[in-house]
């Protein structure tokens, strides 16, 4: 499908579910194929990553900002029914940590970045602005898809430990609203209930989340058809199923983790 | 304008096209188109919409792989090339895309510096520079080189995409209807500019259109796909004599019966 002498004359992605599971595989395999092969796109890299990440900022640092003043607020009365709300620092880092900021981040990111991954590679692709690429030589999945899986891969997991840091900055304020605890008490307090597995689990999540958006946005873009309606199509499928995914493999890497968290 | 003769050498073919065969699916678009394009010569191959024009100068790009029959450019047989000598053939092709193409998020400069930077590395930016400016000079636009696509006409967006064919002066030039959606002003700039690209640069062209004055205007040699071959080749005259039933459909309708 990928391949340029390909005999469709259109590329869109095969309507058959399995011949589609079939086009994504080898979607990836190619980009597994491409990634470690010169030339690198550091340029464009380096522009992709200032997109997904640089231009996320301001949406995560809101949203995981709030996220950590509502979590706390709302996890406060059932705590405080049992008089333990020293517990909260633990509870809200661990929540943070291990499953609300890699979460969050992915689906911001899949809302942000997916869609709009989908739909500048669709509309490249409608306007024939890849073929162009192609024509003059330059190997259009390496600039256009390599870079964006590298730059959501890596991005994703940055954007999400900082959103962790500023969920538990706000929960931090929130309880510190109602009780006298100090910023270091808060901190002290919370990573000792957070160990390397959760944070290393989070990150590894995090990559795999990245590793998806780019993906999904990127194959559902360079395989767009049927003109403009194919390209809303494109950035509508890349962040739905992309959503789809990140709760399928937020699921089953919870479920790998718990077997590996000592009893 | 009348086209002006220039030297052709008729002995040196360039493309050598054979037996070309495509099909998508269970429609057969193209059914055996044989011919040759010798080195300075402009071939315009006319078509309905959907006849396989189109088709056919995808397939000599490699953009897409033809079912059966054989593609040689200089000298190279398209269809055997692996991944890097297409792409050292293709830098000899230009290929001028109907909807001009350009890359949307750049600038008419950063538009022209892209195939340069990428595949002439040598080159430093002041010799970039120069050879953009060149270019657009060449195409009359140089007041654009800083604007983005989406500031420029339609018109304006194919010159720039023709620029950007020129910057790496291929030998060849592939060009999916130049003159399509523009008013006959600017189709008239766009022949004029594709006759004095090929005076110039001495590039040889496959111009792919359905418009008749294009094809008098720039043409050398004109061909006629019918039922997905070459239904009638030859000068413009001698395709468009009154008894070639289908040319004279195409003539009928652009000159309003005033052969």
């Amino acid at each position: 499908m990928e391949d340029p002498k390909n005999n469709k004359m259109n590329d869109a992605p095969s309507v058959n579910f399995f011949t589609n599971i079939y086009d994504i595989y080898r979607f990836i395999l190619r980009f597994f194929r491409e990634v470690f092969v010169p030339p690198f796109e550091f340029k464009e890299i380096v522009k992709q990553c200032y997109d997904v990440g640089y231009r996320s900022l301001a949406l995560v640092t809101l949203t995981g900002f709030i996220i950590g003043i509502v979590f706390t607020k709302q996890s406060r009365p059932p705590l405080a029914e049992f008089g333990a709300t020293s517990w909260l620092p633990g509870l809200i880092s661990i929540a943070i940590i291990r499953a609300l900021a890699p979460l969050i981040t992915a689906l911001i990111s899949a809302g942000k970045v997916g869609s709009n991954i989908g739909a500048e590679l669709g509309s490249m692709k409608e306007t024939e602005q890849i073929d162009a690429m192609e024509v003059s030589a330059t190997n259009p999945f390496k600039y256009l898809v390599v870079s964006r899986i590298i730059a959501t891969t890596t991005m994703v997991p940055i954007l999400s430990l900082y959103m962790g840091l500023i969920g538990l900055i706000g929960a931090y304020l929130n309880i510190h609203q109602n009780e006298s605890t100090s910023f270091m008490g808060f901190f002290q307090h919370g990573f000792i209930n957070i160990s390397f597995l959760d944070v290393f689990s989070s990150l590894i999540k995090s990559i795999v989340f990245g590793f998806t958006i780019g993906v999904t946005g990127c194959f559902q873009g360079y395989y767009a058809s049927k003109g403009t309606e194919g390209v809303g199509k494109a950035a509508n499928a890349a962040v739905v199923i992309s959503m789809f995914l990140v709760f399928i493999e937020e699921m089953l890497i919870v479920q790998i983790v718990n077997a590996m968290r000592p009893a | 304008m009348k086209k002006e003769a220039l030297y052709i050498d008729r002995t040196n073919p360039i493309i050598m096209v054979s037996k070309l065969e495509k099909s998508f699916g269970s429609l057969q678009v193209l059914t055996g188109i044989s011919f040759h394009l010798y080195r300075g010569e402009n071939i315009v191959v006319l078509g309905r919409s959907g006849s396989g024009k189109s088709v056919l100068i995808k397939l000599m790009i490699g953009l897409l792989q033809p079912n059966k029959g054989s593609i040689r450019i200089l000298g190279k047989e398209v269809q055997e090339l692996g991944v890097k000598e297409l792409q050292e053939l293709r830098l000899k092709i230009g290929f001028l895309f109907q909807g001009s193409a350009l890359y949307d998020s750049m600038t008419v400069r950063e538009n022209l510096a892209f195939p340069l930077v990428r595949n002439k590395r040598n080159l430093t930016r002041t010799q970039i520079d120069q050879a953009i400016v060149e270019v657009l000079e060449n195409v009359g636009l140089l007041q654009t080189i800083n604007q983005m696509p989406a500031q420029l006409s339609g018109g304006q967006r194919k010159r720039i995409a023709i620029a950007r064919t020129l910057i790496l002066q291929p030998e060849i030039i592939l060009y999916d209807e130049p003159t399509a959606g523009l008013d006959p002003v600017t189709c008239m700039e766009i022949n004029d500019l594709i006759n004095e690209v090929q005076k110039k640069y001495k590039a040889s062209s496959v111009i792919i259109t359905h418009d008749l004055t294009c094809a008098k205007t720039t043409g050398d040699r004109v061909a006629l796909i019918v039922d997905g071959k070459f239904g009638y080749e030859g000068s413009f005259a001698d395709v468009f004599k009154t008894e070639n039933r289908e040319a004279n459909l195409f003539y009928d309708y652009n000159f309003i019966n005033e052969k």
